[in-house]
């Protein structure tokens, strides 16, 4: 599972603090070296490892945690305050609209896993008693409407498609059809994009200003490296994100790109994506995500 | 100051824009310690010439000659999900395709939503035959199959399709073995092949990757794809320090002549932008 090897790294960084017993200043700067190479390795961005150590550093080299009776203790406490501020304290859910249909649109680079997990929204949703309808928006991917299509089947959930027609019609038409049959969420899907893609992006600002959705959601693989945030600012710039979903979490990887993309958008990571099935959806919590990083 | 010097804050800016590229710490710093050398071997006092110097390092890194090509030929597509393979699969059989050579693909992701129909939009695009079954069937039956028909047909290419699967995954990866047993068995008188598609947006992650697709069957070239975006895709530089397995083709939008072979110069240049 994705952290474990970050978890691994930095509770080995812990352990030489904590059997220490009295800390010098140059014991820190160690150990900050160390977590910055851990970070770094878990492939957190370069700029965010740097604010984060500067920021560990100040508070770490304060009178009261070298005079403290137990200083490896407080500057796990300090690194561990910082990382828990970083993933964004607790548990956020999708928002549900006061006035339905739920709209949900989903954003992200090419192959990220936007598709799959319109699935596995549309099967929790239902589950949850709500009546979801998937929207194919990406009109350019060779097959991608046939694969939204089989994917809303093994869902159980309906799927709208208009061909190759423009997406901020498609989605005036889907809402249409949704009034009509009662369908109180639409999860829309659209293309994989650059965020460097001006057009692309434009087209998706236009069906974000059509469907004033309720979440805004960027789909990011947690295998992303320094790029991560490259990404997520962009599109948090040009369509004001309101999540992030972080897939493809089964993996081995570190997912420090889930760490950089909360810094640099602010925005919480609502879901994580864990298998292929569209069952392994898992929601995002935070705190329980630090706990196990910091192996509390 | 008036004058610029090659200082430690300079090798600091170059160390920081080598792991924003994701090369990693590791080969980061060996790159930057070999470069250290350069500087006083070579007394280099401009910071043009030290930035000369060092996509230079980064060249050789990544640079290998390419063995001559020989047909028959059949090439398995292996990665981990999502990060271009059946895309880059419709781009590899046009190249070939201008080139003369007869093409056929082999749908031998038989898991994916709509997989079979996504390469054959591609398959109608390079304008080359594919064998296909529907969902959920044995990708090692369908690869099997396709070497009978190239047997038949005298192809020169045949390019195999397979499912995106994480590299942790014991079963998924005992699948892949499989059809790798299958191409040796079937055709030992092919040229064989092995590209491992890596996305450019990856992180360290990658060499995890690599490591396990070359633990299953010999990598023999990396396809490295979305290099159109603002990642650069370093950790090949990693890949091929640690693992020793060249690039062998970039991958630079999604249409059917975006790709290009890789090119050790420009891709060390670019990095340094
Ligand atoms: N292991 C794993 N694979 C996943 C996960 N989510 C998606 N995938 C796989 O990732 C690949 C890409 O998923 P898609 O849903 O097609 O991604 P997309 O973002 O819609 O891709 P484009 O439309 O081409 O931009 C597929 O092989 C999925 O099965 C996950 O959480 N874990
Ligand atoms: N910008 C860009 N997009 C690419 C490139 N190569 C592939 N893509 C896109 O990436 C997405 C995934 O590509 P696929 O070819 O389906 O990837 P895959 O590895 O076959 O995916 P799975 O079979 O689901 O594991 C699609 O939206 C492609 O159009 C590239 O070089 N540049
Ligand atoms: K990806
Ligand atoms: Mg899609
Ligand atoms: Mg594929």
């Amino acid at each position: 599972m994705a952290f474990e090897g970050l978890a691994d790294k930095l509770q080995n960084v812990f352990r030489k603090l904590t059997g220490k017993g009295k800390l010098s200043e140059a014991d820190i700067k160690v150990a900050m070296r160390e977590v910055k190479l851990a970070l770094l390795e878990a492939d957190v961005n370069f700029l965010v490892v740097k604010k984060f150590i500067k920021s560990v550093s100040e508070k770490a080299v304060g009178q009261t945690v070298l005079e403290s009776l137990t200083p490896g203790q407080e500057v796990i406490r300090i690194v561990r305050d910082e990382m828990t501020q970083l993933l964004g304290g607790s548990l956020s859910d999708i928002k549900i609209a006061s006035n339905p249909p739920t709209v949900i649109l989903m954003a992200g680079l090419q192959g990220a896993g936007k598709t799959t997990m319109c699935g596995k929204l549309g099967k929790y949703f239902l589950k949850k008693g709500k009546t979801p309808m998937l929207v194919a928006c990406d009109i350019y991917r060779p097959a991608a409407i046939q694969q939204l299509k089989v994917v809303g089947e093994q869902a159980g959930v309906p799927v709208f498609e208009m061909g190759q027609e423009k997406p901020y019609k498609i989605y005036q038409a889907a809402l249409k059809e949704a009034r009509k049959n009662g369908n109180d969420m639409l999860i829309l899907d659209t293309a994989g994009r650059l965020h460097i893609d001006e057009e692309m992006m434009a087209e998706l600002k236009r069906l974000r200003d059509e469907a004033q959705p309720t979440e805004t959601l960027l789909v990011i693989d947690a295998m992303t490296g320094q790029d991560a945030v490259n990404a997520a600012k962009a599109f948090n710039e040009e369509v004001e994100l309101t999540g992030v979903i972080l897939t493809k979490v089964d993996g081995d990887t570190r997912g420090g790109a889930a760490l950089s993309v909360r810094e640099v958008t602010g925005k919480p990571i609502k879901f994580v994506g864990v298998g292929e099935k569209l069952t392994d959806i898992e929601l995002f919590h935070p705190d329980r995500m630090t706990s196990r990083i910091l192996g509390m | 100051a008036a004058f610029t010097r090659v200082d430690e804050d300079l090798l600091e800016e170059l160390e920081e824009t080598l792991i924003l590229c994701d090369m990693g710490v590791p080969t980061t710093e060996k790159v930057i310690a070999q470069l250290r050398d350069r500087i006083k071997e070579e007394r280099i006092r401009e910071p043009e010439e030290v930035r000369r110097a060092l996509a230079e390092i980064i060249r050789q890194l990544v640079e290998y000659d390419a063995p001559e090509e020989k047909y028959p030929k059949i090439i398995l597509i292996v990665g981990v999900n999502g990060v271009g393979k059946t895309t880059s699969i419709g781009k590899i059989a046009h190249v070939y395709k201008e080139e003369g050579k007869s093409v056929l693909l082999a749908a031998a992701d038989t898991f994916r939503a709509a997989a079979a129909e996504q390469l054959t939009v591609w398959s109608k695009r390079a304008d080359v035959p594919i064998v296909k079954y529907g969902e959920g069937h044995d990708p090692a039956a369908v690869v099997y199959d396709a070497i009978d028909s190239a047997k038949h047909r005298g192809t020169d290419v045949v390019i195999c399709d397979t499912a995106g699967r994480l590299h942790n995954k014991k079963n998924l990866m005992n699948e892949l073995d499989k059809i790798s047993r299958v191409i040796d068995r079937e055709y030992p008188e092919a040229e064989r092949e092995t590209y491992l598609v890596l996305d450019a947006t990856t992180g360290q992650n990658a060499i995890s990757q690599a490591k396990e697709f070359a633990g299953v069957s010999r990598i023999t070239g990396i396809i490295l794809t979305k290099l159109d975006g603002t990642a650069k895709g370093g950790i090949v530089c990693a890949i091929k320090e640690e693992l020793g397995i060249p690039v062998k083709y970039i991958g630079v939008g999604e249409g059917i002549d975006d790709l290009q072979r890789f090119q050790p110069e420009e891709f060390a240049k670019a990095l340094l932008d």
